[in-house]
């Protein structure tokens, strides 16, 4: 059977069983790679989407459930127009191997959007679900302060 | 491979004539140019290895694994710096898998001495085992190699590149090449002409390069020596960079493999009926000792691994973990396969009633990668050839173990290596690759994506192994007079080596022992015996290999040590360090200071400090926690290194700053457990890292005076272990030797 899904501002209609997570409609049948498979149990965040802004785990959200419009890193910004949490990652040299990232800031990007001056604690509480192997996190805090001013700004 | 595996053996016995034997066999072939493997195009021309250009610019090949340590950035620095091209302008690739990309610096730890204390002797030793890796093509991200190996190969390729394409301007101009300069991708000309790289690379292709023209000194540097912007950040920022999962091929198939859970062992039987029967599932393979599932998607290919019933064989270990650790403590008592530093006369020595003996016993357990990004690999076959994508730490391997697994000559195989979402040495195996390949043979000319899940992951790695120390020291006067260390484990070396060339090099085991025989502490009498356990757990480098476990068991001792003496853990170690090697000291004094260490206890708060020399780079660490409602909150570290020249310091202090949580969320929390032969740990909620609010505040500070060049990516992790454990004494009073700490201490989380 068929399912319509917005996803990025693009309409599409996939042809999956109801059950299959949106992690893996994304990756798999729409070809939306920038969002990572890390555990598949809601325990890393690498897979982390917004649907009607807020941040899911897109590996715990069935296809028939996903209930509004889909966004994904490839959407948030672009390389040559970043989202104010990208420019910040880049300001801050946050990445090392990089795979975690995506879904660090789908999950900051929300987190902002709803919380516009947030305090370490707020920062902790909110991006606690998202693991670093690598050990961005003390740049990811920064790199967050750093793009709430930037959204205050402008 | 035959012929690494006789080479290996012979080379290994450093000290006999074997050195002698490596230099005379590899001089007609290390004098050699290696053959440049790049393939230009239509309109593209390559000038060495290294450099490839076409009329977009200018690309810089990399050739090591991306794995988060910036290879992409500082690697392309090294070359850029000589080339002149913009920063902006520069492109990156990998480049394939080939013997020009040796890595000639892997070798340099395979010398059992003291690396901090390096004689001209020695550096000519370490000089001719460049020659192994080059003859035989080892083309291998780890060890932290990949700067000191390319810090003057790149840099020559660069300035004799630049050169070259002088020369080609200066014919075509008729403008002596003196009176010729170089800025941003172009040959600057008098009089304001102009010609762009771009225009000049097909004529510089043809041309012989000059030879020993000299480098840049480093008061010209533009970019080495500065934190330059990461070449892969914004990629990495906006989901567009390729790591292997993410490789797309037209009518691609996605797959699972589902292995013997007792690592190693058979499987007697399996009943796919079920997994058959759901739509979407296209094929079940028999793989021997596990299945792959062949389907549309990924989670489908996952879900119908599940459904097939297996039985399995038993393993080829003793299964349970307490067998385990027991098998690896008797061998204590076993003769050693080394004893690589004996200093003094341990056994002769006569104690006397003002001394204090110091004797401990300590455990780690084995532990797995966790890399985020869970193994991998595509792989198209079609019957003569076959490529293989993957994010590999040693693509020349794994293309030959794909081609002998599919009966291909290895030349009939290609490995494409993307970016790597985490290695820490677990894509140093191939072992994910040749399951791809195996897969796609079964299926020529369909490209097939084999993912493992992330409990298929946990529960198949290739683990640090677990370790047992035996220490014994003397305190005389409020020094150490005396240690004694005895380590147990299975070794790596002889696992990994075996695996990679059908033989396990004999002799002394240095991997096994380093981070406690080579440490730079002035201990008059000071040995250290290495006691390999014979398991068939399978066991591989992880992030700092050997000084994972051996500079907890050493600095956690040292702490006892100085404890018993009634000294300060920090001025004790500096009178080790201040008489042995004066970088080891000034970081452990550069850690004191950022620090403010005192000295002196604070009610409700605990500080401990580790030093470790790896790497070729001494590391120091303080970490300060405290106690919250009876809970350990780990607060912050201050980590200080000697790296010689910093070549990116910001990228040094990520990887400090990476290396520091890796070794902090191991020292706290990691622990890989067997019962009946099977990985008990399956995804993380069971083998969890620290996480941002767990994470300590980390301040890094690099110094610059030993005389050669450090490795980065690893040095950081060993001391990072014991200086949690010690600061954990300090605030609690109880000395934990077994880790991880969580068995005895609740850490805020």
């Amino acid at each position: 059977m068929t399912t319509r899904l917005t996803v990025n501002g693009v309409d599409h209609e996939v042809d999956l069983p109801d059950d299959v997570p949106l992690l893996w409609v994304l990756r798999d049948a729409l070809g939306l790679t920038g969002t990572k498979y890390g555990c598949g149990v809601a325990a890393c965040g690498a897979c982390t989407v917004q649907i009607d802004g807020e941040a899911v785990r897109s590996c715990q959200v069935a296809l028939a459930d996903v209930w509004g419009t889909v966004t994904t890193i490839e959407a948030l910004g672009t390389p040559d127009a970043l989202h104010a949490v990208q420019a910040a990652w880049v300001e801050h040299q946050v990445a090392q191997c990089g795979f975690c990232q995506s879904g660090q800031i789908m999950q900051a990007a929300a987190f902002l959007s709803q919380t516009p001056d947030p305090t370490d604690e707020d920062i902790d509480a909110a991006m606690s679900g998202n693991l670093c192997r690598c050990g961005t996190y003390p740049r990811i805090r920064a790199a967050i302060h750093t793009a709430a001013r930037t959204l205050r700004e402008t | 491979m035959a012929n690494w595996g006789r080479i290996a053996r012979r080379t290994f016995l450093i000290g006999s004539a074997a050195i002698a034997g490596g230099v005379a066999f590899g001089v007609w072939q290390y004098r050699r140019e290696l053959p440049n493997p790049l393939e230009p195009g239509e309109g593209q021309a390559t000038l060495n290895p290294w450099i490839l250009i076409d009329q977009e610019g200018v690309t810089l090949i990399a050739a090591r694994a991306e794995m988060g340590q910036g290879v992409y950035t500082t690697l392309p620095a090294l070359i850029a710096e000589e080339l002149d091209v913009a920063w902006e302008d520069i492109r990156v690739m990998h480049g394939p898998a080939a013997q020009a990309y040796y890595n000639g610096a892997l070798m340099t730890h395979a010398l059992p001495v003291n690396d901090y204390e390096r004689t001209g002797f020695q550096d000519a030793m370490i000089e001719a085992l460049t020659i192994l890796p080059k003859t035989l093509g080892l083309q291998v991200t780890g060890g932290s190699t990949s700067t000191i190996d390319a810090y003057e190969k790149l840099r020559m390729a660069g300035a004799t590149a630049r050169e070259t394409l002088k020369q080609a301007a200066s014919e075509r101009l008729g403008i002596p090449v003196a009176n010729l300069a170089t800025r941003d991708g172009r040959v600057i000309a008098p009089g304001g002409i102009e010609v762009p790289y771009a225009d000049l690379g097909e004529t510089a292709a043809t041309m012989d390069p000059p030879r020993h023209v000299p480098l840049r000194p480093a008061s010209e540097w533009r970019y080495l020596g500065r934190a330059m912007p990461r070449t892969d950040m914004v990629a990495k920022v906006t989901g567009t960079a390729e790591f292997g999962i993410d490789v797309r091929l037209p009518g691609m198939k996605f797959a699972t493999v589902r292995m013997s859970p007792r690592l190693g062992g058979t499987m007697e039987s399996f009943d796919a009926t079920a997994a058959l029967a759901m739509p979407g599932v296209e094929r079940v393979i028999d793989l021997g000792t596990g299945i792959a599932v062949v389907a549309t998607n990924t989670w489908l290919a996952f879900r119908a691994a599940d459904a097939v019933e297996i039985a399995w064989g038993p393993a080829p270990y003793p299964e349970t973990g307490e067998a385990l650790l027991d098998a690896i403590r008797a061998s204590l008592d076993e003769a050693p396969n080394s004893t690589l530093r004996d200093d003094g006369d341990v056994d002769g020595m006569e104690i006397s009633g003002d001394d204090r003996v110091v004797e401990a016993e300590y455990t780690v357990p084995w532990l797995a990668h966790a890399t985020m990004e869970p193994m991998n690999a595509t792989a198209l076959f079609t019957g003569d050839a076959l490529e293989i994508w993957a994010g590999s730490q040693s693509p020349g391997f794994a293309e030959k173990a794909a081609a002998e697994a599919v009966g291909l000559d290895a030349d009939a195989v290609t490995c494409h290596v993307t970016y790597l979402g985490g290695g820490f040495g677990r894509r140093g195996e191939v072992d994910y690759a040749v399951l791809a390949a195996r897969v796609a043979a079964e299926m020529p000319g369909a490209p097939v994506q084999v993912t493992w899940s992330r409990e298929e992951d946990m529960r198949h790695d290739f683990y640090r192994p677990a370790a047992v120390a035996r220490m014994r020291g003397i305190i005389r006067g409020g020094f150490a007079q005396a240690l004694d260390g005895k380590v147990a484990a299975p070794s790596v070396t002889r696992q990994s080596t075996k695996r990679l060339s059908g033989t396990a090099p004999p002799g002394p085991d240095k991997g096994h022992v380093e981070g406690m025989f080579n440490q730079p502490y002035a201990i008059p009498n000071y040995r250290v015996t290495g006691h390999l356990t014979d398991l068939a757990v399978p066991v591989g480098f992880w992030r700092s290999v050997g000084n994972s476990f051996n500079g907890f068991f050493m600095e956690s001792f040292i702490d006892e040590m100085a404890r018993a003496a009634g000294r300060d853990p920090l001025a004790f170690r500096l009178d080790l360090a201040e008489r042995e090697h004066a970088p080891s000291a000034g970081v452990l004094e550069a850690v004191a200071q950022m620090s403010n260490w005192t000295g002196s206890p604070r009610r409700g708060v605990g500080r401990g400090v580790a030093m470790t020399y790896s790497f070729h780079t001494p590391v120091a660490v303080v970490v300060e926690v405290s106690d919250r409602d009876g809970d350990v909150s780990i607060d912050k570290a201050w980590v200080a290194c000697d790296v010689g020249t910093a070549l990116d310091p910001d990228i040094i202090r990520q990887q400090m700053e990476g290396g520091l949580v890796y070794g902090l969320s191991a020292a706290a929390m990691e622990e890989i457990t067997f019962a009946d032969g099977e990985v008990q740990q399956w995804n993380f909620p069971d083998y969890d890292a620290l996480r941002i609010h767990t994470c300590p505040e980390i301040e890094v500070r690099i110094l610059e005076t030993q005389d050669h060049l450090g490795g980065v990516g690893e040095p950081a992790t060993p001391p990072a272990m014991p200086a949690l454990a010690n600061a954990v004494y300090d605030l609690t009073g109880e000395r934990i030797r077994d880790l991880p700490l969580s068995r005895r201490v609740r850490f805020v989380f």
